[in-house]
């Protein structure tokens, strides 16, 4: 925050809640990270250490939902203020929803590696997408701790890609299944695999969403990319 | 997207380029404002920013002291206060006051409220006793005292009195309420009560309300004018106001960002 309030005990509230959401949008980023992992090296210890973190993430969210609770309470903010917090709000629930997919990540390559051929799967084409929607909620943290709304803009454009990776994947999993109907167990975790990365992108995107909230005061989900555009002129 | 009234208002009081003076202090600066009928107005800002100044115009109690001076137009209705042959009294009788404290008379509780009305209106013993039950009963206070309607006024409680201050300013029927910090003296639960009772009194009155705490503003009123040093700095809805102002200022002002 660039403007202090009188009261600096509620800015160092806010700076606090801030960073506690800064703290838990970098553990669900390792999340996913160690659960793309675990899926390129098929590894059960890796999975099984995603699945293990995931109460962390919880106890997080719990946490920052508290110190929210109290500062309205307490401080009853208007404005810029309260957009934050109802942003910052918002935002942890999407990075729980976000540790929840990395969760289910790992479930899958657990369950695929106990179907017992995970290396005939086409796994390594979902790097892409995985790589686009991490690499897209880093950007989404990154530019929610600057308030950027040129960031934002750019990060809800992004997500389109995505989508994308999402549909051609599909695609080559139906062809592969229609190949081999032994493999459709399996594919098919993989298929709940790939829309949790796809899931992760969506999360991405109304984080940014929740910046343009903050700076301009405009809510812009469920509206187009041209009406962004003329809200953030 | 900002949800925002499509309904139009019909504009009770306007003010066009108001200046106000206490001798040489420049006190109001070029004020341009609109207030709508039948709706809260709150007028916010820090101590000496003009917000009781620009109240006391509305039924020209600056009068009472020679040397301030208004210029510029406030139109009741079309027609300049400011310029108006009206006598004062009348012109108070349409546009009432209620003080940051309880002001009780020192007479009874159902004096305290026919003394007005005498005023301006004779009423039979079955009229005035009407009256004043309404008068009660619409600022909340009647079944608190409709048993000691005998006793003085100054036995309620501060709460109590300043609803009785209300009824009193109501039972007279004005068209404006100015309410200058009238519950700034007042528990929680008679400001609750009072800020219930402001909200009920708009179907009948335009109220203007000066409040230095915005968390009133924010609960009971309908637009906002935040004033600074003189100046109108940002009048709009109160929803608009507390949520997204337009200006900065006001941002600082509300989130307790000035200093």
């Amino acid at each position: 925050m660039a403007d202090k309030h009188l009261s600096t005990q509620f800015d160092s509230e806010l700076t606090t809640v801030s960073s506690q959401v800064m703290e838990l949008g970098g553990l669900v980023e390792s999340q996913i990270r160690r659960a793309i992992y675990a899926l390129s090296q098929f590894s059960v210890e890796v999975a099984n250490e995603v699945t293990a973190n995931e109460v962390r993430v919880n106890a997080m969210e719990v946490e920052i939902d508290r110190d929210l609770s109290s500062i309205i309470a307490r401080r009853q903010p208007t404005a810029r203020d309260l957009r934050l917090l109802i942003a910052i709000s918002k935002t942890t629930a999407n990075l729980e929803r976000v540790g929840d997919e990395a969760e289910k990540i790992a479930r899958m390559v657990l369950s695929i590696i106990q179907s017992g051929s995970p290396r005939s799967l086409p796994s390594l084409e979902l790097r892409v997408a995985a790589d686009l929607a991490s690499g897209l909620l880093n950007k989404a943290l990154d530019a929610f701790a600057r308030l950027d709304v040129t960031a934002a803009v750019a990060i809800l454009k992004e997500d389109n890609l995505i989508d994308a990776e999402f549909d051609g994947f599909v695609r080559k999993l139906i062809t592969y299944m229609m190949e081999d109907p032994r493999m459709i167990s399996p594919s098919l975790d993989l298929l709940f695999l790939a829309k949790a990365i796809e899931r992760i992108g969506d999360h991405a995107k109304n984080i940014a969403e929740f910046i343009i909230y903050v700076v301009k005061g405009e809510d812009v989900r469920h509206t187009t990319m041209e009406q962004i555009e003329s809200v953030i002129k | 997207m900002l949800h925002t009234s499509t309904t139009p208002v019909k504009t009770k009081i306007a003010v066009k380029d108001l200046n106000f003076y206490y001798g040489k202090f420049h006190a109001l600066k070029g004020i341009n404002l609109e207030i709508p009928e039948n709706k809260v107005t709150a007028f916010i800002g820090p101590s000496g920013c003009g917000k009781s100044t620009l109240l006391r115009i509305f039924n020209r109690m600056f009068e009472l002291y020679p040397e301030q001076r208004a210029e510029g137009e406030i139109l009741l209705d079309g027609e300049n206060l400011l310029t108006s042959k009206e006598d004062v009294a009348l012109l108070r009788a349409k546009v009432g006051m209620v003080f940051q404290k309880p002001t009780p008379f020192p007479m009874s509780i159902f004096d305290n409220i026919a003394f007005g009305v005498k005023l301006f209106e004779s009423l039979n013993a079955t009229d005035m006793e009407e009256r004043v039950e309404w008068a009660l009963r619409k600022s909340a206070l009647w079944t608190e005292v409709k048993d000691k309607l005998h006793q003085s006024g100054s036995s309620l409680s501060g709460g109590q009195q300043q609803r009785l201050c209300i009824a009193r300013g109501i039972a007279i029927k004005p068209e404006v309420l100015l309410l200058d910090e009238p519950c700034s003296a007042l528990d929680p639960i008679s400001t609750a009560k009072v800020e219930e009772l402001i909200v009920e009194l708009k179907s009948d009155y335009t109220v203007v309300i000066v409040t230095h705490n915005m968390q009133q503003a924010a609960r009971c009123s309908d637009f906002t004018a935040y004033m600074y040093l003189g100046d109108l700095v940002e009048f709009g809805a109160t929803e608009q106001m507390f949520f997204k102002p337009t200006r900065k200022e006001t941002e600082d002002y509300i989130t307790g960002r000035f200093g």
